[in-house]
């Protein structure tokens, strides 16, 4: 803070709430985050990941949950190490037709 | 674009600068001159962003304002039109809360009759003279509150005498404290002792025992004789500053081990703060002195009408003002209103109750009954437990939810609800006949007082700052000696 000089303690903790966030903040849905709201992650591909949406509701979350793999691996970042299927291994999923029935086969791949 | 407004806050001046005090965060920031041009751009209306960069272009870049803006949207003394902070959720206090103050009624007797008196006049609550509670407090009941006491209480307790004439049971005050120094130790627990006389019962003996054993004393005084004299006399209608001062000198010579402070009483009478505090820390040389309005229902001719509170607000502010001179040059004044709340605005002290009445501290009537504090001592009404059972933790918790600043709607829009939170439950229940009321009919003087004491803590922050410090380097020599 430059413009505001913390004068009491109260003032002090407020100016070091401010420095620990850097005005970005991790919000759910629900909270009602003000706009204009940019969520990162799946939520930019339209599949909203495991949390309840705005309203609430659960609906129209990922289902079956095993589509996940999918969704999150191509779509956009997932947070677990999932094959990196455009360089080193395209044809991880080659044998997981239907997500659904099939995820088994989905194994793991290492280092060559 | 969306619109930004102003959030609450109260705006002063003090040595030549403009501060911010925040509510309801309680936070002190000084502003700087593109930090008041936003704030006053806003002063009724809403503008977003853009428009205030537009607006202030002739006197500031626009990268500084933007700046600005994002300093008072992270203080919350600015936000977004549409997203309203809303009061915080009503958290009640953790359970059990420590007992950290026990206020004994060691008698509700008394030898002087004070016309004012809120124990003994139209105002009381309980019927001390054809009651059934005992006049006196026993032994084995002083006994059982401290056990109490050292048994709820953290490291460090406190134990307060108090009356009716706390004086009139002199042999349970001083066997108490015999045992619980030894109970203290035992128990490993730190405890002092304090005690409000009206001095008339003061003697050689009692005070070398009240320097010894180190024990705070405040004296009920009003001042100069014809002061003291108006409401402050005996059952026969003599005055009593006569008999006591000469006491009150002796006490103060000899008793030197804990300063000493009076506690006026301010009525529409007797507003003349400036005489008082002269005479008692000049003529008598108290160390500290502080003053309270009398309380009591507003028919009584004693009462302090909103004139008078206006008198008593430009009283204290030109001792206010005394006090803020000397504090500048360092050297100690004893008005000690100021300093009690410039320690609470320098914490940034932030209520959900007016006091520790019924939450760190508790009173006890003679017979061994807990109240929410002294004022309530034996009324059933305000009865939280007793000294043999225990604090009734079911009671008190529902008094604190109750009484807590969330459910008292006239205090929502008010910017020095931080610090008041309603005011005394005792005064609201004289006053309203209920003690979950605010004492609206002093808001205009609180927000005054509050007022004035930021002023001086702003001119303070300028002038001095070291002085401001000193109350953390007060509270970490406290938290070190545990």
């Amino acid at each position: 803070m430059t413009h505001l000089k913390p004068i009491n303690r109260k003032a002090h903790r407020v100016v070091d709430l401010t420095k620990a966030n850097d005005g970005r903040d991790v919000v759910a849905l629900q909270q009602l985050p003000a706009p204009p709201h940019f969520p990162l992650g799946c939520s930019l591909a339209f599949s909203p990941g495991w949390e309840a949406d705005s309203t609430g509701g659960t609906a129209g979350l990922c289902q079956p949950v095993e589509r996940d793999i999918f969704d999150c691996h191509l779509g956009c970042f997932w947070p677990a190490h999932v094959p990196d299927q455009l360089n080193h291994s395209p044809n991880w999923t080659g044998t997981c037709a239907t997500a659904q029935k099939d995820w088994r086969k989905l194994d793991l791949v290492f280092p060559g | 674009m969306f619109a930004l407004q102003r959030r609450e806050f109260h705006q002063f001046q003090g040595g030549g600068r403009e501060f911010l005090y925040l509510v309801p965060s309680a936070a002190v920031f000084e502003l700087d001159e593109p930090g008041r041009a936003v704030l006053d751009f806003l002063d009724g209306t809403t503008c977003s962003e853009d428009c205030l960069v537009d607006g202030l272009s002739a006197r500031f870049p626009a990268p500084l304002i933007r700046e600005t803006i994002l300093d008072l949207l992270n203080a919350r003394a600015i936000g977004l039109e549409h997203l309203q902070d809303g009061e915080g959720p009503k958290q009640l206090p953790m359970m059990p809360f420590p007992l950290n103050t026990l206020v004994l009624n060691v008698t509700n007797q008394c030898n002087l009759a004070c016309t004012y008196c809120y124990e003994y006049g139209e105002d009381k609550i309980v019927d001390t003279e054809h009651g059934q509670q005992s006049k006196f407090m026993s032994e084995t009941t002083a006994r059982e509150a401290v056990d109490l006491l050292l048994k709820e209480s953290g490291r460090v307790a406190h134990m307060t005498f108090f009356g009716g004439e706390t004086l009139l049971n002199f042999p349970v005050l001083k066997s108490t404290i015999a045992y619980a120094r030894a109970q203290a130790a035992a128990a490993g627990k730190t405890i002092d002792f304090s005690l409000t006389t009206n001095a008339t019962l003061l003697r050689t003996d009692i005070i070398e025992f009240l320097a010894e054993n180190e024990i705070g004393v405040t004296i009920s005084m009003d001042g100069p004789k014809d002061l003291q004299n108006k409401f402050r006399i005996f059952h026969n209608g003599a005055g009593s500053y006569e008999v006591v001062a000469p006491k009150i000198k002796e006490l103060l010579k000899t008793h030197r081990t804990r300063p000493i402070g009076a506690r006026v009483t301010l009525t529409s009478e007797t507003i003349d703060v400036t005489r008082i505090y002269r005479h008692l820390t000049e003529e008598f040389g108290f160390w500290e002195v502080g003053f309270a309005p009398v309380t009591t229902s507003p028919q009584q001719q004693y009462a302090i009408s909103d004139h008078g509170f206006d008198r008593m607000l430009g009283q204290f502010r030109e001792l206010g003002q005394e006090f803020l001179e000397h504090a500048v040059e360092n050297r100690h004044h004893g008005f000690s209103n100021v300093k009690d709340t410039l320690e609470e605005i320098h914490k940034g002290v932030s209520k959900a109750y007016p006091c520790g009445a019924g939450l760190g501290l508790l009173g006890v009537s003679t017979d061994g009954d807990i109240a929410v504090c002294h004022r309530f001592a034996g009324s059933d009404k305000h009865k939280l437990g007793t000294v043999k059972t225990g604090i009734d933790r079911a009671a008190q918790a529902d008094f604190l939810e109750q009484h807590h600043i969330a459910d008292k709607t006239d205090c929502h829009t008010c910017w020095a609800r931080p610090l008041c939170s309603g005011g005394c439950y005792h005064e609201a229940h004289v006053r309203y006949g209920t003690t979950r009321r605010p004492n609206l009919h002093y808001c205009e003087w609180i927000r005054g007082w509050t007022d004035t004491c930021l002023q001086i803590y702003g001119e303070l922050a300028v002038r001095n700052p070291d002085f401001i410090a000193r109350f953390d380097r007060d509270e970490a020599r406290a938290e070190a000696v545990l």
